[in-house]
């Protein structure tokens, strides 16, 4: 087991330090949702398909990421409440190049 | 007053497979669904993705998934209402129900199975002071009638195929039709994208990208709004309309359900899987739409969860029936609509 840190910040600020494994196909947006770090149904809405906006989240380290698809521009191109460092946690494939990740969660749009 | 012995609520894959369920037991079933179409997230969301966990079924486009359902149950003559969203339920004396919509159709029927996934899905507004204040005074979400906008001046942001195909429509109606949208890019059909680059040319549409909408002004009514184009001089400009159209896309939400005295947890209806029944006798909750221990958001399990449901539902209707679960390679199905599908008799003949 290949596990690495990334610190989240949830909705609430509150900051988690958690271990987040690179084997079990997981992206961040199912990471948020193992720990509950965000209420069911408030996050993941579109399972993962880029086809919502409720795994946004903003990256706050120098991580570097995979480059943004095609669907995950629209898709953020859409949304709300998005920045310059916008991404959707659901295509954020957790690998051991992100080790040390810092982002935080975008608010619940209403 | 519309009246069936399973009225569900939601018309995606697990509300549509419980009509087949329930006629297989000779119950009409009833469906109200807030969108204009049936098959829930899978027309709405994702029509044209491949699906590979239904059982049988190694590759399957959500869209046509969907399209088989409505084949499978279109013999037992289900009842739609859509376009409409459930707004409030009333049990009567006898145990019965009657669900009202928005707008104000009524429902009566012995078991409401609430097959709801992630709620009615609601247009996504913009974060805009004064929003609320404009809606339905300049501002609305969905197009009910294009003459509204007769020779008006009109702003539409959104990047997708409904901005598109509005747009394009709306150009032949309006006296003024500008298109917003925070990129050059836009997703929709490729013929769509092509009318309003021609509309464009020839300057029958105003197209602003990449910008934002980023204030209202107005008294009573909309006038104007403020554009600001994203690029490194952030200019702004005040563009006077008579109406904005956000089309930014659907977001569901659990929306009225969630007042209707049932037992939730986190946003998703609590059942006893024993029949999928909520804390109110005679309202089941199957799909996405409910949670139990274990609980799987999957198409498969959806369908399980129907059909159990309408063995409980029988049970409630007929209290006094005796029956047994009959497989359908020996029952057949016999639809409502006289039509009778079996399995071919075997030919029985002696070889000399």
């Amino acid at each position: 087991m290949t596990d690495i840190k990334i610190k989240i910040t949830d909705r609430d600020g509150v900051l988690h330090e958690i271990d987040a494994p690179t084997d079990m196909n997981m992206n961040l947006m199912e990471v948020v949702r193992s720990y509950e770090l965000a209420p069911e149904g408030t996050i993941g809405i579109c399972g993962g398909m880029a086809m919502c906006a409720s795994c946004q989240c903003y990256v706050l380290s120098d991580t570097e990421l995979p480059e943004m698809s095609d669907d995950e521009e629209a898709m953020l191109s859409e949304a709300f409440n998005v920045k310059d460092n916008s991404r959707l946690g659901c295509q954020l494939h957790i690998s051991e190049d992100m080790e040390g990740l810092e982002v935080a969660l975008a608010p619940e749009e209403l | 007053m519309i009246k069936t012995d399973i009225l569900i609520i939601g018309a995606g894959p697990t509300g549509l497979f419980a009509v087949f369920e329930a006629g297989l037991l000779k119950l009409k079933c009833h469906l109200i669904d807030a969108l204009p179409q049936a098959g829930g997230q899978c027309s709405e969301i994702y029509p044209k993705k491949p699906i590979y966990d239904i059982p049988g079924f190694p590759e399957v486009l959500a869209g046509d998934l969907v399209d088989n359902l409505m084949e499978q149950i279109k013999s037992f003559q289900p009842g739609f209402t859509l376009g409409e969203r459930a707004e409030t339920i009333k049990k009567l004396d006898d145990g019965t129900f009657i669900v009202t919509t928005n707008k104000g159709t009524e429902h009566h029927a012995p078991v409401v199975a609430i097959a709801g996934g992630l709620g009615s899905f609601e247009p996504r507004k913009p974060l805009l002071d004064n929003l609320k204040k404009f809606e339905d005074n300049g501002i609305a979400y969905m197009i009910k009638d294009p003459e509204v906008y007769r020779d008006k001046k009109v702003v539409i942001a959104g990047g997708g195929d409904s901005a598109l195909d509005w747009s394009i429509f709306l150009a032949d109606v309006a006296s003024q039709v500008t298109l917003v949208h925070r990129r050059n890019e836009f997703r929709g059909a490729l013929d769509s994208v092509e009318k309003v680059q021609e509309l464009k040319n020839q300057g029958k549409l105003n197209l602003i990208t990449p910008a934002e909408i980023i204030a209202l002004n107005g008294d009573d009514t909309l006038e104007s709004v403020l554009i600001r184009k994203i690029s490194d001089a952030k200019e702004e400009q005040v563009l006077e309309v008579d109406n904005f159209i956000p089309l930014f896309g659907l977001s569901p939400k659990l929306g009225p359900i969630g007042d209707w005295g049932l037992e939730i947890e986190k946003n998703a209806i609590k059942v006893d899987t024993f029949d999928y029944q909520t804390n109110i006798p005679g309202i089941y909750a199957i799909g996405d739409v409910n949670t139990y221990p274990g609980k799987l958001k999957l198409i498969l399990c959806g369908f399980h969860e129907a059909t159990l449901m309408c063995q409980s539902a029988f049970q409630k209707i007929h209290p006094d029936k005796k029956y047994v679960m009959k497989y359908t390679t020996v029952g057949g199905v016999n639809g409502f609509d006289g039509t009778k599908k079996e399995a071919p008799k075997a030919v029985v003949k002696k070889i000399e």
